[in-house]
């Protein structure tokens, strides 16, 4: 629970967390298009595939961004324990 | 107190351990989420799939035309199977206790049984989920089956019947 204790740690976890729900989020509905757009093309609707390509396309935009958020967030993280370590490293024992 | 001054009672394997558990679930959900992006790729990747199938459909103007067999030879209430457009698409072509000709897909809709014709009841039966269909049009009369049955045009020149074309239903919708 150390981790937790620290505010800006947990604002991270946070941040961390809603992206990881978007994520989700996202992918459900791709998932969804998905189904929508096959059962669309087996019933001899090809109009739909391209919107659903297009729309597909947009999602996964919207997940890499979202990734993208998490890694930024990460590298806070380690910059913030980089300075740490730099004043008080586990190198110095004793 | 802070494990991280060296004043603490922390054992020193606990501090000198690389990887606190917090920081630990970090990696694990950045990992976690790395592959919830790859599978939104994976559903880009299906629906351009499918993108490019209805183009190379689109592109596909003519059918061709197959020779199912005499129609004098198939007596009402009986069927002949077939393949149409290609050889690995199973076909059935009935002809009604009225006499009329019919031919569809014989793969069910739902999960791609193979549907028979049932002459008493003068419909098309999947054995698997009970899907039933129009023996005149191939339209969903029950069950499951989320569609009608692909339809072959059937043109009859002569006493040959001969295959055509073939309809979704949905295309003219």
């Amino acid at each position: 629970m150390k981790g937790l204790s620290n505010p800006a740690r947990r604002r991270r976890r946070v941040a961390i967390d809603a992206a990881m729900v978007m994520v989700i989020l996202v992918l459900m509905v791709q998932m969804w298009l998905l189904t929508a757009t096959l059962e669309s093309y087996l019933a001899g609707h090809h109009g739909a595939a391209l919107p659903g390509f297009i729309s597909s396309l947009v999602l996964f935009a919207v997940c890499a961004f979202l990734y993208r958020l998490v890694l930024r967030i990460d590298r806070m993280k380690e910059r913030e324990h980089g300075s740490e370590a730099t004043r008080s490293g586990p190198w110095k024992i004793g | 107190m802070d494990p991280k001054d060296g004043s603490s009672t922390t054992p020193v394997w606990a501090e000198e351990f690389s990887v606190h558990a917090s920081e630990d679930a970090y990696v694990q959900r950045r990992q976690f989420t790395k592959f919830l992006v790859l599978t939104s790729f994976g559903m880009v990747a299906g629906n351009g799939w499918i993108w490019l199938k209805a183009l190379t459909a689109a592109e596909r103007a003519t059918w061709p035309q197959v020779v199912i067999g005499r129609a004098s030879e198939i007596q009402p209430g009986t069927v002949r199977f077939f393949s149409y457009p290609e050889e690995t698409d199973s076909c059935i072509l009935v002809r009604r206790t009225n006499g009329e000709f019919a031919a569809f897909s014989q793969k069910c809709t739902h999960l791609s049984c193979a549907v028979y014709y049932a002459v008493e009841r003068d419909r098309l039966e999947c054995p698997c989920h009970e899907g039933y269909f129009s023996a005149a049009n191939g339209r969903v009369l029950q069950g499951p089956p989320p569609r009608p049955l692909p339809q072959i045009m059937l043109e009859q020149r002569g006493d040959e019947l001969v295959a055509v074309g073939l309809t979704m239903h949905g295309e003219s919708e």
